[in-house]
């Protein structure tokens, strides 16, 4: 039983459905953990530990009365982004820290029907906006590999309550790599599905044309497990498409049915050396390289591709996910939910106050930067110039595929860095810079482990793939992790036992 | 068009345009009409549009603008626009998008309004209007229409309800609005007045919103300004929210003045808002142009571009009604009505609905018979009663059997008439043929058996013999005292003219 948290989730499964252990046992383990190692990180903002002790029991009967969905008693958490009836959903900021939502999102109602058991709402920086947690209102996260490290973000949280084994999976959202980059700082794989796989309704918004919600595991079948329920078309979000539904662990037991000992004969996979850039680690740099050479002993291709200058992607990406954010962000305004300023003397003054008191610097700091690319006068030469680089970056990703199945990439220029190195903002967002296009192009994308630094650090290696082909992607790095164990690795926090 | 009457119509405008001149002034105003659309839910949620309810009854998680929900168009309200466009013989705007109009507001929810600025479903169109309709001056005039776009209405700020504070009323929000732009074409408050009452008519014709102005689903905001002629256009002030026809051409007027009052003192207007006080009769600045917000402007990225499809329009094009103008020329040329009867009978879509189900029954050649009936009595019963056509407890099949009993000589006029109030009061039921039932059960039948009529005649001569020896003496009057006495013995019944030749006959 010590052990249960390292169980991969086909091993729960299976667990589940032979028995050997039963969802509230299963349940209380994970909880047992998170009361006690969770002071070490702070990766939860919510526990829901009594509803879910309840959910357990209730899951358990039902399966004991036939119930054969495969998810059924399954734990897991969800970013604190994602609205959960009954429950407080902050999104890491002081303006909902008394924001009980009325509703739920689709995709919790979508886990819920599947039968996982949520065990809380775990941190992330404010809104989404950052790449370290540390603009969270419920304080930093710790990464579990090394406690003076940061998490990575803005699902911070979500990838350290996995790599910490509070859950096996959770929910993330990635508007420019929150779920690759903090997959990535914490030796998870995690991914960003085709924008509009995934309903955005109840998730609150940062950049609505980026937003997109994912899943984060210890493995690539860990993540489509928690990616099926997740996707299809939602009636309630004009945004979500209509496409043909796969089943992507079904997808992954063929693609390992039918591999031989070349199980990537035939992939070719892009490698551009734009994103080989200055500033990416050594360290970092040595073991993206050699997880490629991994992949060619395997049977891959590697192919040299052209994408857009990096530099140009993130300048383009700082004014769209602005731009949006300052407009998405006025609704907390201290009027009819959230934090309100006390004794506002009129109108004016409840607005700025409210708002002044409520967001965080750097929420402040992106929602002023947005409001001046929307104003008058600024407009063309920014918003405008950047949508216009927008379908640049599009075609640039669409000529590049023409020659290959998958881009490779370091996920992220360095490993996770120490808190105490206050980055300056825009250093800061130097860390999106491998990330962010496959937003701006709305592509599907993948963050694997690969290896560790010499600090023991873990490293991720990102996969880009065409639209729509999630199960292209969570194959590759399942067959992948078929033949490495890197993804096997645990966290200091992980191999703690309570 | 022939250059012919190309150069009369220049010449009528010119003398028209004169005319209209203030103090030396020329009057140029520009219109912007917001009309709520009929349908039953939203624009972007699924709760209702009813008007009258509790406050923030009618308001679902997506009125309310709660973190995380997102829009979906509702498609009812783009049939809706696309009716409007082709109303106005527009250019449709087949790939149209959603912009966000930002800006802080408590009856605004989100922080922004979700409405079409860069790409509108409407663009350039035009409505032919008639300005002082029915008056001698009145005159024809084409008002152009710059665009029309979907948006969607805020909530309401309530002031009186909680004692020392505002509160927040959002059933109003996200209620579907089509904004209507006028090129600035109107010259006078009569002019302004003949477009929105063109637009009113349209709108409500197509049966695409209730436009009931006292509750708000019609608000108009007229654009004035005042220039020398020939100068470059004044500074313009915007007369907001303005919710009945009477009000429109007084505040128009007020501003005219006051804007013309200004510029005689040697003054400059100033760009502003203003508002219509009705009780004072004039006009007031709410803000002025140092206050206008800058809204920030973008494309909503939570709705996708719309786009329309040809055949989509081709059969919306195909099921529209024959529009006013249309249906009026129609009236006067292929039923012969007068212009001021084909006005009338066109009013509305419902009357002219009604008015040709009547012709349909009687036939076309009694066209001008069922129209004096729809306008005159019909019309003026349900006008007194202040209800609609649409409540007229007459059917037009009732009227249209009553209407053959008049042709085929059963009844007089003057039975016709207590036919049609018993009609009116429903005492024939609902059967197409309650006319006939009337006619029985009250003996309302008309006398057309000459020998009948003859022998009331006779008896009615041998009584009043002073009556016929003053006839006979040459006192003309006489003789219609002699009907009189006939149709008051026959109980009304007797065929007038009938009456009148065989009365000539015996007084020989």
């Amino acid at each position: 039983m010590s052990e249960l948290h390292l169980l991969s989730t086909q091993q729960l499964i299976t667990g589940l459905q032979d028995k050997q252990f039963s969802s509230l046992e299963l349940t209380e383990h994970y909880i047992k953990r998170i009361d006690a190692l969770d002071n070490k990180i702070n990766s939860f903002i919510t526990h829901t530990s009594e509803t879910a002790r309840a959910q357990a029991k209730a899951a358990d009967e039902m399966r004991a009365q036939g119930d054969q969905r495969p998810l059924l008693g399954v734990p897991m958490a969800h970013k604190d982004i994602f609205c959960t009836q009954g429950v407080l959903t902050t999104c890491g900021s002081k303006m909902l820290h008394n924001f009980v939502s009325p509703y739920d999102a689709t995709i919790v109602s979508n886990i819920d029907k599947a039968g996982m058991i949520s065990l809380g709402k775990l941190n992330m920086d404010e809104f989404a906006m950052g790449s370290d947690n540390s603009s969270s209102y419920y304080g930093t996260v710790q990464n579990p590999w090394n406690l003076e490290r940061v998490p990575g973000g803005s699902s911070g949280g979500s990838a350290a309550a996995v790599a910490a084994g509070f859950v096996p999976v959770a929910t993330g959202s990635d508007t420019g790599g929150s779920i690759r980059q903090p997959a990535s700082f914490c030796g998870l794989t995690g991914i960003k599905p085709t924008y509009g796989r995934v309903s955005r309704f109840g998730m609150i918004a940062y950049a609505s044309s980026l937003d997109q919600a994912g899943s984060m595991g210890r493995s690539a079948k860990d993540c489509a497990y928690l990616l099926q329920p997740m996707i299809g078309h939602d009636p309630r979000d004009a945004t979500s498409i209509k496409y043909d539904m796969p089943d992507y662990v079904q997808d992954i037991n063929d693609a390992e049915a039918a591999a031989g000992d070349k199980p990537f004969a035939g992939l070719r996979i892009g490698v551009a050396k734009e994103y080989f850039s200055a500033g990416l680690d050594a360290e970092v740099e040595t073991a993206v390289r050699a997880a490629l050479k991994k992949y060619e002993e395997l049977g891959a291709t590697i192919v040299e591709v052209n994408i857009t200058d990096p530099e140009i992607t993130l300048a383009t990406y700082y004014m769209l996910a602005p731009a949006e954010a300052s407009s998405n962000l006025s609704r907390f305004d201290g009027v009819r939910f959230g934090y309100r300023c006390e004794n506002p003397t009129d109108l004016l003054d409840l607005y700025t106050r409210s708002r002044s008191e409520g967001f965080g610097p750097e929420v402040q700091r992106r929602i002023l930067t947005g409001t001046y690319a929307l104003s008058a006068g600024y407009f063309d030469a920014y918003y405008t110039k950047a949508q216009k680089i927008r379908r640049l970056i599009v075609k640039d990703f669409d000529e590049a595929f023409a020659s290959c199945d998958v881009i490779a990439s370091p996920t992220a220029p360095t490993a996770a860095y120490k808190l105490t190195d206050n980055l300056d903002p825009a250093t800061m967002y130097l860390g999106d810079v491998y990330t962010i296009a496959v937003n701006l192009a709305g592509l599907p994308a993948l963050s694997q482990p690969v290896g560790l630094t010499s600090e023991g650090l873990p490293v991720g290696l990102q996969l880009i793939g065409k639209h729509w082909q999630e199960s292209q992607l969570l194959t590759t790095a399942h067959l992948f992790q078929q033949h490495t164990d890197h993804h096997l690795q645990h966290s200091a926090i992980a191999k703690e036992t309570v | 068009m022939s250059t012919a009457t190309t150069d009369n119509n220049a010449v009528r405008e010119h003398a028209v345009r004169k005319e209209l001149f203030v103090d030396g002034y020329e009057v140029v105003i520009g219109i912007e009409i917001h009309c709520q659309l009929n349908t039953e839910s939203k624009i972007f949620s699924s709760a209702p549009t009813d008007f009258g309810h509790e406050p923030n009854s009618q308001a679902s998680i997506v009125d309310l603008g709660l973190p995380g929900v997102l829009p979906v168009l509702n498609a009812g309200v783009v049939d809706r626009a696309l009716k409007f466009g082709i109303g106005v013989n527009a250019e449709l705007g087949l790939f149209n998008t959603f912009d966000r109009k930002n800006y802080f507001y408590p009856d605004l929810p989100k922080g922004y309004q979700i409405t079409q600025m860069a790409n509108p479903i409407v663009g350039e169109g035009y409505i032919d209007v008639v300005v002082n309709e029915g008056e001698k001056n009145e005159y024809p005039k084409r008002m152009g229409i710059t665009r029309a776009h979907l948006e969607e209405d805020a909530g309401k700020s309530v002031h009186d309800a909680v004692d020392g504070m505002t509160g927040v009323d959002l059933n109003r929000a996200g209620t579907p609005l089509i904004e209507i732009v006028s090129e600035p074409d109107m010259r006078s408050a009569h002019e302004a007045l003949a477009y929105i009452k063109a637009i009113h008519q349209l709108v409500t014709w197509l049966g695409i919103s209730d436009a009931v102005m006292a509750e708000g689903s019609f608000r108009c905001d007229c654009n004035v300004s005042v220039r020398e002629p020939g100068a470059e256009l004044g500074t313009r002030t915007e007369l907001k929210n303005l919710n009945s026809f009477r009000f429109i051409e007084r505040a128009i007027n007020r501003e005219i003045e006051r804007q013309i009052d200004i510029l005689e003192d040697g003054g400059q207007v100033l760009q502003a808002t203003m508002l219509y006080d009705p009780e004072r009769d004039e006009t007031r600045v709410m803000r002025t142009k140092e206050d206008a917000n800058d809204y920030r402007y973008f494309p909503d990225p939570d709705l996708l571009p719309v786009r329309i499809e040809q055949h989509t329009v081709d059969s919306i094009r195909a099921a529209m009604p024959e529009l006013p103008v249309a249906r009026r020329a129609r009236f006067e040329e292929a039923l012969g009505l007068s212009e001021y009867d084909a006005r009338i009978l066109t009013g509305s879509r419902q009357i002219a609905d009604y008015f040709e189900a009547v012709v349909a029954e009687v036939g076309q050649a009694d066209a001008k018979m069922a129209g004096n009936w729809v306008m005159g009595d019909l019309l003026g019963a349900l006008n007194k009663d202040d209800k609609e056509i649409t409540d007229s407890p007459i059917s037009a099949k009732q009227l249209a059997g009553m209407l053959a009993r008049i042709k085929d000589d059963t009844l007089s006029g003057k039975l016709a008439k207590k036919v049609f109030s018993a009609l009116y009061e429903r005492e024939g039921g609902d059967a197409d043929d309650a006319a006939d039932k009337i006619i029985e059960e009250k003996g309302l039948k008309q006398e057309t058996d000459t020998g009948a009529i003859k022998a009331i005649v006779e008896e009615v001569i041998a009584k009043n013999q002073a009556m016929v020896e003053e006839y006979r003496g040459g006192k003309e009057k006489a003789f219609n005292g002699l009907v009189g006495q006939v149709m008051k013995a026959s109980r009304g019944s007797a065929n007038p003219q009938q009456v009148n030749q065989i009365l000539k006959e015996l007084l020989g």
